[in-house]
């Protein structure tokens, strides 16, 4: 058990340095393979030691295992350790579970791009970094795979360097997320000057060896609300970036550059979550800071508000997935706000198999459509791609929150936890639902619906695209270059539409199970609530749902019916229209936050460092002392000299003349 | 008293460099730069020797190998070096990263002397890393500056002249009041007649006798010292030398005068200002982090506006001067050993940068970025070198910069909280310009001339290898360099708390915080007398 721990962590780490040495020369596709194999091993022994914890008590599944210590400095001891928890182990199994089939669908997905193995190589080393993120012991070694999945996620992003558009995305996302890790670190400091350690089992008391009560116990005292508002919120600043939540999101719309699986892995299914998963783990200190807990629900709810809106006026198939999955992770959040971390880990679950099922579905229909991505431009794809289509309605129906899906039942159980919270916030979130199903319905019927508009040839409107290229301050391109790193896709040909080779569909086929069944793994009745009872010991300060059966019965049916109306609206009106003006520029232009922050940093940052470095630093301080210098009829004599030639003995003048006048002093003070 | 490896490691290079002026005017480029590596690399064995060798844990927080030969006897000057926790590895890495300096980059001008005044300048750094007597400290200190000037001047630049006459005028005008300082605290100590000293120039009875004096007199020393010293590091807003000479220097002279010759500044404010007089560090403390901040902020904008490769690199090392200077006024455990490792670590990672910003130099033969762009399509490995070096600059965990960087940070936010916090800041400044700088110089599509460039050569690749080995070892297994760094870090903070009794470390929290030093390791300071000979 211990061995397959382990190899969790290691396979991942082996298949990347197996590629980074012998990547190029094992070339397609066999680096490809090397990269999904070890990504699959990892993924069993998650399984074996799953099932090896399953079978111990509910209180007993906790194992610290120590690697090695990183760096101790007295009273600090960060090790390379592994936790083994309900926690840690639902995060494990659905990272590399989903991990696998997205590594399978992108020996698929990148072939004959000339990058092949540099892609597997960060495909392995994210996993690692992901894996260890989720597996860490202490906020220190979690930190290591947090900071290690963003730089993938930046070299992934720019994977396709050569487009400017692509190299400034990756920057944006690194850049926004070091500001969210500021946070990070700034919670690490204030954990360690109040409690002296930065591990889960110290700073969340003895938690972590199964005893519900006694929280921080490891403590002499309580930790005050004050101390404990100020790490969370810390912390929930780097969950805000990492997550993509307001005011920080504007980076993950701008990742859509990089290649679709790692839309679907990275900015969908796993890394994005991981903020998710930070505020769960420190559940034990949000129990003593409520103001955080409405925070993060508020920043929850209007994440998932704000970034519906804007999926609705999306005409790019990529950046409407991204802004849904801003959305998405604002249900997660309203449930950590809730107090009900389970469902909120559901909800992670649901949203990692039918997002990233989307998300490679539109994978497919872009290189059908020969690298577009423009959704008015498709249409009526149904028959062409079936087992895409039929997939991705899958995928669209568990989105939208239609039973017996599973985002219905992850969904449903958030809401009702946000109505007993407060019913404001439960209000936006039903509304929210209702935008989730009409802007799905709308993107499914443009896209496989109607008019086969890419029949026409080049459309006049492919400009839209490009349109918008004009409008967004960061110039984002609508299009993907699937080619060999082309700087811009060609449209010359007429595109032929089909379904993918195995290894692409392979994936959706798995993802669409997981879609449909998914909500079985908490079922809300008849003891089948799996994820709950196995998620309880480790939240003991979640709060108690007391909703009755009767009211959530009614506010189930009240969601399902405005999901429903959404759907409806969206299929009627986007099953026939081709351009109803329902897409004011304000919603599509993201409510203009980005061109805001945009504007800011071009406009008076850019200035302000301007006036810094060449007015303050080159005339005003540099000019003191050039001024000193020249006050002293140093400066332009001995610059003459230098410039005459005398340089050599002129510093060795010095040099010798200040050793002996030094001797002199020395010898005449000290005498 | 065994072997005298420090007296070697500072005769070797020297005597190498007088060899190199020694050598025939016609002595071919490349015999030269043989012999010459060939010293450097001898000096890096015996560097390796004397590190492995070094003793680690709680009972050798002393100095090691000390080494004694009366020098000017009547003044109290002697020849008296010794290595402990704080130089040991500074000693290891001006060993490693000198042969690098001076194996790889191609030089324009006289190879011969090009490397007569490198081999010079180790010398010089060795000595003032390893002495123990003040004025030897002072004149190795000092002579630093020539070898500085005529690397600068023998580098490429179009003003040379007038960054290397600038470099060596205003660091010369900042060690006179190191001179002042060093000579006024000798005779104060003398004056006062302090048990256990002895009027004499050596660190142990000079600190003993230091803490005796008046508080103002003590603040006032530190004054000069730190004038001095902040000149050299350079620290805002004493830096505007730095950035010419940097960027006029060749790069085996940026190398080491970044790599280098800037610690020496922030080695000496350690172990001559703070050890010195630790109760006026403690009162200066809020002015040295003042400043220390604001050099972060400060050189991470402007460098983030720099159009020019070389110049933004030079003005990241502001920054990363700032980030030592903000661990060590932290005056905690963490903070001072963060500090020290990042000393460490800035040799091997801005001595790397300057290497493979050269590297781009050699190619494109420019450093603006309006000329440079998409080089990653022709030089993927050295794309990859880059990028693994800035991401140790912008600190990510994992590779070396992190372990200092988070060091410095969570020892200062124990005592000087709210430094900690804007300092923190400089962790998202370091990724915009160094991401920007990357993505300018190996990102867009390669135009014209910038598709032609080759890809690192296996020579480059071997001159490279060690400092990247180096960057990961020291990310992800630094135990070693901590547990040698620490104890030397104990003994001084021990000597802080024990000099300053409204000093205390915060110990609050609930959980046992054991990051002060525990009570009874605390030792008077009339112990130091006896660390003297550790290495015997």
């Amino acid at each position: 058990m211990v061995n397959a721990a382990y190899a969790i962590v290691a396979l991942p780490l082996l298949g990347f340095a197996i590629n980074l040495v012998w990547g190029r020369k094992l070339g397609e596709p066999v680096a490809g393979w090397v990269g999904t194999i070890a990504a699959a091993g990892s993924f069993v022994a998650t399984l074996i030691v799953w099932v090896t914890e399953l079978g111990k008590p509910a209180t007993g599944r906790v194992n610290d295992l120590n690697i090695f210590s990183w760096f101790p400095v007295a009273g600090l001891h960060a090790n390379f350790g592994i936790l083994i928890d309900p926690l840690s182990m639902t995060m494990a199994l659905f990272v590399t579970g989903v991990s696998t089939l997205i590594h399978l669908y992108s020996i698929g997905y990148m072939h004959r791009d000339p990058g092949f193995d540099r892609f597997f190589i960060y495909l392995n080393l994210f996993l690692f970094s992901m894996v260890v993120l989720v597996l860490g012991d202490n906020f220190l070694f979690s930190f290591l795979g947090w900071e290690g999945v963003g730089f993938c996620s930046y070299g992934l992003v720019g994977f396709w360097f050569q487009r400017e558009v692509a190299a400034v995305a990756a920057k944006k996302a690194f850049v926004t997320n070091r500001v969210g890790d500021m946070g990070f670190l700034l919670a690490m400091f204030l954990m360690f000057a109040h409690f002296g350690s930065v591990n889960y089992s110290q700073v969340l008391g003895t938690l972590v060896h199964g005893h519900a009560t006694g929280l921080l116990a490891g403590a002499t005292g309580a930790i005050s609300g004050t101390t404990a508002t100020a790490i969370t919120m810390l912390l929930f600043l780097g969950a805000v970036g990492k997550s993509a939540q307001l005011p920080l999101f504007i980076w993950l719309p701008d990742a859509m550059e990089g290649p679709t699986p790692i839309s679907a892995l990275i900015h969908a299914a796993t890394m994005v979550t991981a903020g998710v998963y930070l505020m769960s783990r420190a559940a034990p200190l949000l129990h003593y800071a409520h103001a955080t807990s409405w925070l993060i629900a508020i920043v929850g709810t209007a994440s998932a508000f704000v970034a519906a809106t804007v999926a609705c006026a999306q005409d790019d198939i990529k950046k409407a997935l991204a802004y849904s999955t801003i959305s998405q992770l604002g249900y997660m959040f309203m449930a950590v706000g809730a107090g009900d971390y389970a469902d909120g880990l559901f909800h992670m679950l649901t949203h990692a198999f039918f997002k990233a099922l989307l998300f490679l579905g539109a994978g497919a229909v872009i290189h059908a459509m020969a690298d577009n991505q423009d959704m008015k431009w498709m249409g009526a794809l149904r028959p062409y791609l079936p087992i895409t289509g039929a997939t991705f309605a899958v995928g669209w129906l568990a989105i939208s929150g239609i039973p017996p899906f599973a985002g219905f039942w992850s969904k449903d159980a958030v809401l009702s936890s946000v109505w007993q919270m407060n019913k404001g916030l439960w209000a936006v979130g039903v509304l929210t639902a209702g935008l989730t199903a009409y802007y799905m319905s709308r993107q499914f019927a443009l896209v496989f619906m109607g008019r086969a508009r890419w029949q026409d040839g080049r459309p006049a409107h492919a400009a839209v695209t490009a349109g918008q290229v004009g409008a967004h301050p960061a110039g984002h391109g609508g299009h993907e270059a699937g080619g060999p790193g082309l700087p811009a896709p060609s449209h010359s040909a007429v595109p032929h539409p089909a379904d993918p080779s195995w290894t692409m569909y392979l994936p959706l086929i798995v993802l669409a199970v997981a879609a449909v069944l998914g909500g079985g793994i908490n079922f809300p009745a008849w003891h089948l609530d799996f994820l709950s009872r196995f998620l309880k010991p480790l939240f003991p300060t979640a709060t108690v749902i007391s909703v009755s059966t009767g009211t959530k019965w009614a506010l189930s049916i009240l969601t399902t019916a405005i999901a429903l109306t959404g759907l409806a609206l969206g299929l009627s009106t986007w099953r026939t229209a081709e351009h109803p003006a329902l897409e004011p520029s304000f919603l599509r232009r993201a409510w203009r936050i980005d061109e805001a922050v945009a504007a800011m940093v071009s406009g008076p940052l850019r200035m302000g460092a301007n006036m810094l470095a060449f007015v303050m630093d080159s005339r005003v301080v540099d000019g003191v002392v050039n001024g000193t210098a020249g006050f002293m009829g140093l400066s332009g004599r001995a610059l003459r000299r230098v410039q005459n030639g005398y340089v050599r003995s002129y510093a060795l003048g010095i040099g010798t003349g200040l050793v002996i006048i030094l001797a002199y002093l020395t010898f005449r003070i000290g005498g | 008293m065994g072997f005298p490896i420090l007296d070697v490691l500072i005769l070797l290079p020297l005597g190498a460099a007088l060899g190199m002026a020694a050598l025939p005017r016609r002595t071919a480029d490349a015999t030269a730069r043989r012999l010459a590596v060939g010293a450097a690399l001898l000096e890096l064995a015996f560097a390796i020797w004397m590190t492995v060798a070094f003793k680690a844990g709680p009972a050798h927080a002393g100095f090691q190998f000390t080494s004694r030969q009366s020098w000017i006897g009547p003044l109290g000057i002697s020849w008296y070096v010794g290595v402990d926790g704080i130089s040991v590895f500074l000693v290891a890495v001006t060993a490693l990263l000198f042969p690098v300096a001076m194996a790889s980059p191609r030089v324009e001008r006289s190879a011969r002397s090009y490397l007569g005044w490198m081999l010079l300048l180790e010398a010089a750094c060795m000595t003032t890393f390893l002495s123990l007597d003040a004025f030897l400290f002072f004149v190795a200190f000092e002579v630093t500056l020539v070898p500085g000037y005529f690397l600068i001047v023998g580098g490429e630049g179009p003003r040379r002249g007038y960054a290397a006459s600038k470099f060596f005028l205003y660091t010369f005008a900042g060690s006179a009041f190191l001179f002042v300082g060093i000579l006024a605290t000798n005779l104060l100590v003398a004056a006062h007649h302090v048990p256990g000293t002895n009027g004499s120039f050596d660190i142990i009875s000079l600190a003993r006798g230091a803490t005796h004096l008046p508080l103002a007199d003590q603040e006032l020393l530190l004054a000069a010292f730190g004038t001095a010293f902040a000149v050299k590091m350079p620290l805002v807003p004493f830096h505007t030398w730095m950035p010419d000479a940097y960027t006029q220097a060749p790069t085996g002279g940026s190398m080491v005068l970044a790599g280098i010759l800037f610690k020496l500044g922030a080695y000496g404010i350690l172990r001559w200002g703070i050890f010195l007089f630790p109760r006026a560090a403690v009162d200066l403390a809020p002015v040295a982090l003042t400043l220390a901040v604001i050099g972060i902020i400060w050189g991470s904008v402007v460098a983030a506006v720099q159009k020019d490769l070389k110049r933004l690199v030079a003005y990241g090392t502001v920054a990363g001067v700032g980030f030592i200077v903000v661990g060590l006024f932290g005056f905690t455990v963490q903070g001072i050993t963060g500090g020290i490792v990042e000393m460490v670590n800035h040799g091997l990672s801005t001595g790397a940068l300057f290497l493979v910003v050269g590297m781009v130099w050699e190619r494109r033969r420019t450093f603006e970025f309006s000329e440079l762009g998409g080089l990653q399509v022709n030089a993927p490995i050295l794309g990859w070198v880059f990028i693994v070096v800035i991401l140790s600059d912008i600190g990510l965990p994992g590779l070396n910069g992190f372990v200092g960087e988070f060091l410095v940070l969570l020892g200062t936010f124990i005592t000087h909280r709210w430094w900690a916090v804007v300092a923190t800041s400089g962790v998202v400044l370091a990724a915009v310009y160094l991401l920007w700088a990357y993505q300018r110089v190996f990102h867009g599509p390669a135009r014209a001339i910038n598709a032609g460039v080759r890809d690192m050569t296996w020579a480059e690749r071997a001159a490279v290898a060690p400092l990247l080995a180096g960057i990961v070892f020291i990310g992800v297994y630094p135990q070693p360099l901590l547990s040698r760094i620490q104890p030397a870090v104990d003994h001084l903070v021990a000597h802080i708390e024990q000099a300053d009794p409204n000093f205390h470390i915060p110990a609050s929290g609930v959980g046992h915080a054991n990051y002060a030093v525990p009570a009874d390791q605390v030792v008077p300071v009339v112990s130091f007398s006896g660390t003297g000979g550790g290495g015997k």
